[in-house]
């Protein structure tokens, strides 16, 4: 069969038409319709965050009934670090999102792709160091969600009541009581770590900064510029490394830590079978579901430093409500409307009543419930005495991606402590060239 | 084993003889129009050539998704200083080399047991082909419950019978090989699959000839199948060691690279970079694992199919 060449021409520019099509349909659709205007909410997709979330527009919709809030989800630690970047940068992100605040709130690069809400009301309600951890130069980007937390040594009392054991000011004698209960426990595992979530083995250094910052308190900005001495292969931050690898060699652990979860870890403690396990104090709310009868068995101290009187507690800031750049127009309102509820009475409400309250609030518009776990009460008496830090990830916007994995690699005898903490230094130049700082 | 593209030689369009007299030259005409090609074209052009090319470019940038900075060589070098790095370049090649020989001894072993007379036949050649069809997130997942130290299946009957009851995937030294070893159980199938087709191939004469002569089970394996069957082992070791030294999902499924660097391989090493947002540095992990890939294919595939080319 023969076509002529002008056919072949039309069918050939047919076909290109063709295939273009599906591409012009890929740009966003949404919108509002029927006066309502629908504004979609992301948070990450473990149960806590989800039930709360859906808590939380339950109450919202119900005051703003002209308002709908869509819930979507996506999975949270590193791997939702890299959806969130992406989706920003090709302003496909949800109109409201839940994140954590600090150096990864700086990694999305917020003056260029969040809204700044340095002129809304509940700005002024709270504290300088959750500002601080929000802002950049040039604005204010978030409000928070939840409570402040500590990342700290969470302890069984009744094992320590049963071991006549006080708790420990200093690091020996967090050695001593784990020897004690190892040689006099009845079967209790002294420390617990739970390698099967890699993200738990970084406690014995990120919860050891409170107790740095009190040995130097330029620490953070030393290491924010590159300072040749503050790095983690020196003291006083080697600490954190040198003991995680010290109770592993001391045999001080589970024998399963390997493969043990979080989860796992915290039922452990909850019902005795171990007695130590530097954790942050929000996983309470895992115990708080699982085995709601033990969840006032459990106290906090902080991770002891050598000193007794370097030894503070280290607080992690909530998370926060942000809202993205390409939000516009009434969904731009609404969403301001829906983080300014956040923080009002009823979103108090909201999480004092499905949050897992775990430290102090920081905004004045939200009061702690009275029935919270004992560990809140010994977090207070921590501030009560100004022992507390917060976390390096507040201080500094540097925060290398394989930490976890090289603490696991230590804290299992892989790797030796020194070897460690130098790889984590050359860790955190890749972050700190990609973050364009200057120094590096 | 992925299904990868491939290469299958071409017949190069033979020309006849010399042209006629001012007359166009004729080939072998195909019966269909030549831009029957272009969306197969557009969609290769848009969907590999081009990131491929991209990606020869970004790898020589320090690239977060806001802006592009131009830094030559210097994430390659950072590949190769930095000891986790390494240590996934290694462990690539023992994870691809483990799997690709592991899948051939066994595959043609399971071959020469399925395409004798033996009961059942059909059934066990369902069962050996099952694993394939699963989706390897689904297999990672599942053995790792099942292989779990303390609470999983298979520690448990080994406990039962006072065996050792090995950290599968919790000790550093075992730790790859363990992915390996679900590995080869789930990609045998196919293996499996190509050396029955080139074991059914061969033509009986040679069989009842041997048979005729006298000669032994081990003698026919060895001197009439195992040389007869060349190039299905060619086509396997290609296929398996291609996708062994490509393997990601396995891996990242259970153990994530873990214990600590132990199991990473390149594939889950720039998966990592990636996800943390170097990624100029992860798509120069890319490059490299194109490099090494071909660096090691070309010569392999060239080799096997010149020895093939003899018979």
């Amino acid at each position: 069969m023969k076509s002529s060449p002008t056919r072949r021409v039309l069918l050939a520019g047919a076909g290109i038409v063709a295939l273009a099509m599906p591409l012009a349909a890929c740009s966003g659709g949404g919108g509002s319709s029927d006066g309502k205007v629908e504004i979609s909410y992301l948070t990450q997709s473990d149960d806590s965050n989800t039930n709360q979330a859906k808590a939380l527009i339950a109450a919202f919709e119900k005051a703003n009934p002209d308002i709908t809030v869509k819930l979507e989800t996506q999975p949270g630690g590193t791997e939702g670090d890299n959806l969130m970047k992406t989706k920003l940068s090709t302003d496909s992100m949800n109109d409201v999102f839940h994140y954590n605040s600090g150096s990864l709130l700086q990694a999305l690069n917020p003056d260029q792709t969040l809204v700044d809400l340095s002129d809304e009301d509940w700005v002024d309600g709270l504290t300088d160091d959750f500002k601080a951890v929000v802002s950049t130069d040039n604005g204010l980007y978030g409000a928070p969600w939840g409570t402040s937390f500590a990342g700290a040594v969470l302890y069984n009392k009744k094992v320590y009541e049963q071991l006549g054991l006080t708790v420990p000011t200093t690091w020996d004698e967090f050695i001593a009581n784990s020897e004690k209960i190892k040689s006099d426990g009845d079967g209790v595992a002294p420390i617990l770590q739970s390698y099967g979530d890699t993200w738990t083995s970084q406690l014995f250094v990120l919860g050891d900064f409170a107790n740095v910052s009190k040995v130097n308190p330029d620490w953070a900005e030393q290491y924010t510029a590159n300072d040749p001495e503050a790095k983690y292969v020196n003291e006083p931050a080697f600490a954190g490394f040198a003991h995680g690898a010290e109770v592993f060699e001391k045999g001080l652990l589970n024998e399963d830590f390997a493969s043990m979860t979080n989860a796992q870890a915290m039922g452990a403690l909850a019902t005795g079978a171990g007695a130590q396990y530097p954790m942050l104090s929000a996983t309470i709310s895992q115990v708080q579901q699982d085995y709601p009868d033990n969840v006032n068995d459990i106290g906090v101290f902080a991770l002891p430093a050598d000193d007794a009187a370097d030894t503070a507690i280290t607080m992690w800031q909530p998370n926060g409500i942000y809202i993205a750049k390409s939000t516009e127009g009434d969904k731009l309102a609404a969403a301001k409307k829906f983080v300014a509820f956040a923080n009002s009475d009823e979103g108090c409400q909201v999480q004092n009543e499905g949050g897992s309250i775990a430290g102090p609030y920081v905004t004045s518009a939200c009061t702690l419930p009275d029935d919270v776990p004992d560990l809140v009460d010994d977090i207070q008496a921590y501030f009560d005495a100004d022992a507390t830090g917060s976390a390096l990830e507040f201080l500094s916007p540097i925060k290398g991606p394989n930490l976890e994995n090289i603490t696991v690699a230590v804290g299992s005898g892989i790797t030796t402590a020194e070897d460690g903490a130098a790889q984590y230094d050359e860790d955190v130049k890749k972050q700190a060239q990609q973050l364009g700082l200057s120094g590096w | 084993m992925t299904t990868a593209v491939a290469p299958t030689g071409a017949a190069p369009p033979a020309t006849t003889g010399p042209s006629k007299t001012g007359a166009k030259r004729k080939g072998i005409r195909s019966p269909y129009p030549s831009w029957f090609y272009i969306p197969a074209a557009v969609l290769f052009i848009v969907f590999f050539a081009v990131p491929t090319f991209a990606s020869f470019y970004f790898s020589l940038t320090r690239w977060t998704l806001f802006d592009v900075q131009f830094i030559g060589f210097d994430n390659f070098v950072q590949f190769f200083q930095e000891p986790q790095l390494v240590q996934g370049f290694i462990n690539t090649f023992i994870y691809g080399f483990t799997t690709s020989a592991a899948k051939v001894i066994l595959g043609l072993a399971l071959a020469l047991l399925l395409t004798g007379p033996i009961l059942g036949r059909g059934y066990l050649r369902a069962v050996v082909f099952f694993p394939v069809l699963v989706s390897t997130v689904g297999i990672g997942l599942t053995f790792k419950a099942l292989l779990d130290p303390f609470h999983g299946m298979v520690n448990g009957v080994l406990g039962f019978f006072h065996l050792p009851e090995p950290g599968w995937y919790t000790d550093p030294n075992l730790a790859l090989l363990t992915v390996a070893g679900v590995d080869v159980w789930k990609g045998v199938g196919i293996a499996t699959l190509i050396f029955m087709a080139g074991i059914v191939a061969i033509p009986h004469e040679y069989f009842e000839a041997a048979r005729m002569d006298g000669a032994g089970a081990w003698s026919v394996f060895r001197n009439i199948t195992l040389p007869l069957v060349r190039p299905a082992t060619a086509t396997v070791i290609i296929l398996s060691l291609i996708g062994g030294l490509r393997e990601f999902a396995m891996i990242w499924a259970m153990t994530k690279g873990g214990p600590g660097f132990t199991s990473d391989v390149i594939a889950s090493v720039i998966y990592k970079q990636y996800q943390a947002g170097f990624f100029g540095l992860s798509t120069a992990g890319n490059v490299i694992l194109f490099l090494v890939v071909t660096a090691v294919m070309v010569p392999v595939s060239w080799f096997l199919n010149r020895r093939e080319a003899e018979l």
